[in-house]
């Protein structure tokens, strides 16, 4: 790895503080995405403010409707808290598949949607479920927090804090796993919340998570599995790679979403 | 550079460290406690597990830094006096090893997996066990007595517990 | 007797491993040690004009940055190949020079360039990609088919064509005429896929230079301690054999990947006489994968004849075989004498012929990888076999049984003549564990839950147990293949034994001391074993292609035999019996008949202190042997694999994998049963998971396992394994070698498998979720990332 320093704040503030003045710093938060790419020299943050400490970040609460989940909570946390197994059963089930059990133990989920991998899980409920994120400055709706491959809406100086997921009526989650990295080739989250259906897909798309409009269509009238017969998926702008062309992609995302279908209550 | 205090194996450990010292080079480089191995570069082998606060974690993707205070168990400290652990004895007797290289943290993973387990009162079957394995890659034994081994120890680890109830 | 010869011993090394204990290359620190890192070719193929070492020269805690022509002008020597070939038309095979640091030329993405010594890993790999590179890119060759074409670019000037040798082996014409007599041939185009070893340890080297001395020491991940000393010194000119020790402590893994002594072992010894420092290096596992040899990488093109009753009347083979940009050390052997000679496989064939046509690429250099040549030969005869059964409309099970071998020793139309064996039985068995009568309701219930269930066989017979000397010597091998051991009787009775094989995980701690405790009653924990260290031990050829049974065993019970006689002489004459009817058992020298003993202990003690010995006995108790086997050794195996194809996304679950082998005499079932069980998950892994891709352009696609697919926990079931046994009478114990055998038998029997399942012939290894769903919409595979 290049030199970095590395800082522990106690409090956002002092943790904004601190990426606000210096030009190279990163947030720490599991460091599952962020320490491999540092040690293959394709990241060489000159500080790390590392904000799992931060009290605020942790944490699970339910209530009015909604889930609060801290930014610094590990994926193995999400999985076996009795709030998210109570009130969105197909989050803890997600959080339950992401990477492997030590992968779990130390990984975040302010870590992975900061981080917009279009491979990883929790971007497709997030906007799946039509959750707000919370962050040190504002609160970003899902739609607008993704922006493409690796980015997102965050300014230099901004870190989530939260992310805000309203409970759906009925939601499921199914991923189709690359057999080598065990990150998602075509995972998709269904959801019918508030009376909408949402349809989120990452793992696929050459942007990142993205939502389909043909199945949300089809499913809105119709939420189950039969409804996605006559759906079509494209291969425009679906990733290829050596695990899986385009095409590939586009039937495993049809594949994923009627078993997601089936995994919502 | 940082100032870590750590609890290794029961024992208080305190070094200034470079930031970006990896926990697996702390232990290896730093404390000599060279049975942590590291076999691989994009955190998906396994062979560094080690305990960090109760939980198996890939000790080459944390920072030794960020871990002021914690709690850290390597397969140095798994044995219990003179004895070894009854994860330890099960691989021995299953023949859940050939080169050894992976077997620290499939050891450790799989006192772990067997502790989450029990705390949930979820049955640790064999099925379960291979997929609880996910992260740990094993080149030699093929995973069949890897797996036996583990749900040996599992039952003996649940007597023991029962026993000291 | 609990210890003996056939027990299941628990293994005495486990404990070491099992509390964090061992002692792996990397593990070592010498004090005041350097760390090395290399500069590497970041194309396939280039000419390098220059080398700007100063940025990296500048950097705090680097003490120097040295150069492939600096090397070779210290007179560092070339890197050899171990088996010279000879083409069918007479000629010597041609080779590309393989410097261990590039002069001119870099040849593969990871080619060695330059070393940088530094006070930490992390600044010399810092260092090294600040030295800047001046370099003119070259055209590459990279996929084996491809190197032949007009035109392709030449990876070395003087290998025209880039053809190393064009090898054959059988009758031609009769051959020809048999096939064209066959009332029915059967054609298969077969790939065997690149695939990388990926022992868990990554390669490591320590090297100490003794100024005072001018001795060096290399801790160094090997296989073979000896022969890495032997080709250091004479060939690579590091050091006189006498001045250079070589120690290969625990070494995690090698699978044939760490026979080879490579650029980074002789980098290392030679900068550490350089700098005067120790230097030590260790991979990291995306540095393994474009410096480790790679193994297989076959195109192949095979027909096999059969008369109007399904007996094969002839058999031909068209083969071109990737070498990568230099040839390593076995890798002229593994598609020629290690492939060839196996194209009987386990049938009666009367005809056969066929050639290889080895091909330098601008990719990683290809070498021995478990099995070396008989996977390669197993997976072509074992899908000719099923393909042709479904061809004809025969059960594959009846076409194999109808061309089995018979009677044995058999004499191949391939050079080999097969010691023992009988595949009837192995197959009978077999049949029994996998429950193939009830198959088809197996077959009906899951395509009622929408799956795809398929079964598939693979039998096969494997030369293993290299080798006998003079015969490898006539085909061309630089070296002999005996293995050696001394067996030492210390004065109180306690027994060492110093071998010149290797355990890298075959448990040999173990298993070699069961010879001496069963030979002699004694508790095995009287018993060590000493290896891997070449101020220790006398010279071996170390383990690789399944020798440890069948020579390195052998070596031991010669020896062992030599320490009874002479045990006995003494024993007779404390006693005062004949030597005749003296018995050592139970840890005592008994006269038969009588109740006079001693114990061991005892005669060790009277060989010592020489007070009462025989007229003209030396005092002492220590033999030696060196075992030159006869012939190879030929296990073989029946293997069945049943698979669930998803045909929504074409995973395939391997749900039942049954393996009956037949290794002779088994002297720990517990070893051997997990020799098999890690084999057939590298053979699983061959079938569906792993695949080493190159671009066109030769960049390494799959450099780290996020995109190299190693076989889990969850990708392989349970296995289910019987043997059978036809002893080699070959060698003391009739044992035949078992390592490698899982590696050759597995593949094809999944493959048959699943596509018995999805009903199509059309699949290449591996057989990836995407393939075989590529297959089932009726496309050809794609081979490549696009």
């Amino acid at each position: 790895m290049y030199p970095t320093k590395y800082h522990k704040p106690g409090s956002v503030p002092d943790a904004v503080a601190l990426l606000a003045g210096s030009e190279g710093a990163k947030v720490l938060s599991g460091g599952q995405t962020l320490l491999p790419t540092m040690k293959q020299h394709l990241a060489a943050p000159g500080d790390l403010v590392d904000v799992r400490g931060i009290a605020e970040l942790n944490g699970i609460s339910a209530g009015d409707g909604t889930v609060t989940i801290g930014a610094a909570t590990r994926h193995m946390d999400v999985a076996t808290s009795a709030d998210v197994k109570a009130h969105i059963p197909a989050l803890a089930a997600l959080a339950s598949g992401i990477g492997d059990p030590a992968v779990r133990a130390m990984g975040t989920l302010g870590g992975s949607i900061a981080n917009n991998d279009p491979a990883a899980d929790y971007p497709a409920a997030v906007l799946g479920l039509g959750a707000i994120v919370v962050t040190s400055k504002r609160e970003i709706a899902a739609e607008d927090f993704f922006q493409g491959m690796f980015t997102t809406a965050l300014e230099e100086d901004e870190i989530v804090t939260a992310v805000r997921f309203p409970v759906p009526k009925r939601a499921g989650y199914s991923k189709f796993r690359n057999p080598a990295s065990l990150y998602a080739m075509a995972g998709v989250f269904v959801a019918e919340t508030g009376g909408a259906v949402r349809v989120a897909v990452t793992g696929a798309g050459e942007d990142g998570v993205f939502r389909h409009d043909g199945m949300e269509a089809a499913l809105s009238s119709d939420f189950s599995a039969g409804a996605l017969d006559g759906v079509s998926i494209s291969e425009d702008g679906m990733l290829s790679d050596i695990h899986g062309t385009a095409a590939y992609r586009a039937n495993l995302v049809k594949v994923m979403a009627k078993r997601a279908l089936a995994n919502a209550g | 550079m940082t100032d870590v205090k750590m609890t290794v194996n029961g024992k208080t450990v305190s070094r200034e460290v470079p930031d970006t010292t990896l926990l697996s080079e702390y232990l290896r480089e730093h404390l000599r406690l060279t049975g942590t191995h590291v076999g691989c570069d994009t955190s998906q082998c396994g062979a560094c597990v080690v305990h960090v606060d109760g939980r198996a974690v890939k000790s080459c993707t944390v920072l030794a830094a960020s871990l002021d205070g914690a709690d850290v168990t390597t397969i140095e400290g798994v044995a219990q006096g003179g004895e070894l652990h009854p994860m330890q004895a099960a691989f021995n007797t299953h023949h859940g090893l050939q080169c050894g290289f992976c077997t620290p943290g499939m050891i450790m993973a799989g006192i772990d997996m067997v502790n989450r387990y029990q705390a949930e009162g979820r049955e640790l079957t064999q099925s379960a066990i291979r997929h609880e394995l996910e992260g740990n890659i094993c080149r030699c034994t093929g995973y069949h007595n890897i797996v036996n081994a583990i749900e040996d120890a599992a039952g003996q680890m649940a007597g023991m517990s029962k026993a000291a109830e | 007797m609990s210890d003996g010869i056939g027990a299941r011993v628990a293994r005495k090394e486990d404990k070491r491993f099992l509390t964090g204990k061992g002692k792996y290359t990397d593990d070592f620190r010498v004090e005041n040690q350097a760390y090395a890192a290399f500069v590497r070719s970041p194309v396939a193929h280039a000419k390098i004009t220059g080398i700007d070492a100063s940025a990296a020269l500048a950097m705090e805690g680097v003490i120097a940055v040295h150069t492939g022509p600096e090397m070779k002008d210290d007179g560092i020597g070339d890197i050899i190949t171990g088996w010279a070939i000879t083409s069918k038309d007479g000629n010597p095979m041609q080779c590309g020079v393989w410097n261990p640091m590039v002069t001119t030329y870099a040849r593969y993405v990871g080619d060695a360039i330059a070393v940088v010594a530094a006070e930490s890993q992390d600044i010399a790999r810092r260092a090294a990609e600040m030295v800047e590179l001046d370099y003119e890119e070259l055209p590459a060759t990279v996929f084996a088919d491809k190197a032949l074409a007009d035109g392709a670019p030449q990876v070395h000037e003087n290998v025209p064509g880039n053809l190393i040798f064009n090898w054959e082996i059988g009758d031609e014409a009769k051959t020809e005429a048999a096939m064209a007599g066959a009332a029915h041939v059967t054609t298969l185009d077969i790939t065997n896929n690149r695939l990388s070893p990926n022992a868990m340890e990554p390669r490591s080297a320590v090297a100490i230079y003794d100024e005072a001395e001018d001795h060096y020491t290399l801790y160094t991940t090997s296989q073979n301690p000896h022969v890495a000393r032997l080709v250091l010194s004479a060939f690579y000119q590091v050091a006189p054999e006498h001045k250079l020790r070589v120690i290969a402590p625990d070494v995690g893994g090698g699978f044939g990947s760490k026979i080879y002594i490579y650029p980074e072992e002789i980098a290392c010894l030679w900068a550490s006489m350089k700098t005067g420092r120790s230097v030590k290096w260790t991979s990291d596992r995306s540095e393994a994968f474009m410096t480790d040899a790679h193994g297989r990488d076959h195109v192949t093109t095979a027909k096999m004849g059969f008369d109007a009753d399904g007996r094969i009347v002839g058999f031909h083979v068209d083969t071109i075989a990737n070498i990568g940009a230099y040839v390593s050390l076995f890798a002229t052997a593994t598609p020629t004498y290690l492939y060839g000679t196996l194209w009987s496989g386990t049938y009666d064939i009367p005809a056969i012929y066929g050639t290889v046509r080895a091909v330098h690429t601008n990719t990683v250099p290809v070498d021995a990888y478990r099995g070396a040549g008989r996977p390669e030969a197993t997976y072509m005869m074992e899908r000719m076999m099923e393909t042709a059964a479904r061809e004809m409309g025969m059960d594959p099970a009846e076409l194999r049984r109808k061309n089995f071998i018979k009677e044995f020793p058999y004499q191949t139309q391939v050079l080999l003549q097969y010691d023992s064996g009988d595949y009837f039985t192995l197959l009978d068995m077999a049949q029994k564990h996998a429950k193939v009568d009830e198959f088809p309701a197996r077959k009906a219930e899951a395509a009622q839950r929408g799956k795809l269930r398929g079964i598939g066989y693979s039998t096969f017979v494997e030369a293993c147990g290299l080798a006998p000397s003079a015969a490898a010597g006539s085909l061309g091998a630089g070296v002999g293949l005996w293995e050696s051991a001394e067996v030492r009787v210390n004065p109180v009775g306690t027994v060492e034994i110093l071998t010149g094989s290797h355990s890298h995980g075959q448990g040999h701690e173990t298993t070699f001391a069961q010879l001496a405790a069963d030979r002699f009653g004694l508790p095995i924990d009287n018993v060590a074993i000493v290896h891997g260290d070449t101020d220790k031990v006398q010279f071996g050829m170390g383990t690789y292609g399944s020798r440890s049974g069948p020579v390195g065993m052998s070596a031991i019970m010669k020896a062992l035999d030599k320490v009874e006689e002479k045990a006995k002489k003494i024993a007779a004459h404390v006693l005062e019996a004949s030597e005749d009817d003296i018995v050592i058992e139970g840890g005592e020298a008994k006269v038969a008949g009588t109740d006079k003993k001693m114990g061991w202990h005892e005669i060790g003690l009277a060989a010592y202190t020489a007070h009462n010995l025989p007229d003209g006995m030396e005092p002492g108790l220590k033999e030696t042997s060196f075992f030159d086997p006869a012939n190879f050794s030929f296990p073989s195996g029946a293997l069945i694999c049943e698979v669930e194809v998803d045909p929504d996304t074409g995973v395939t679950e391997v749900v039942q994998f049954t393996a009956v082998d037949d290794f002779g005499t088994i002297v720990n079932p517990m070893i051997v049963e997990g020799q098999v069980h890690g084999g057939v998950t590298q053979g699983i892994g061959q079938a569906m998971l792993e695949q080493v891709v190159y671009d066109e352009d030769g960049q390494l696609i799959t450099g780290s396992y996020m995109d190299y697919c190693m076989p889990r926990a969850a990708d392989v079931p349970a296995f289910t394994l019987d043997h059978g046994c036809t002893p080699s009478p070959l060698n003391p114990l009739g044992v035949k070698g078992c390592g490698e055998a899982g590696a050759i038998g597995a593949p094809p029997a999944v493959i048959n498998a699943i596509t018995d399942a999805i009903g199509t012939n059309d699949l290449q290894m591996p057989a990836t979720p995407l393939a075989v769903w590529t297959a089932l919409q009726g496309a050809k595979t794609p081979m490549a990332a696009e």
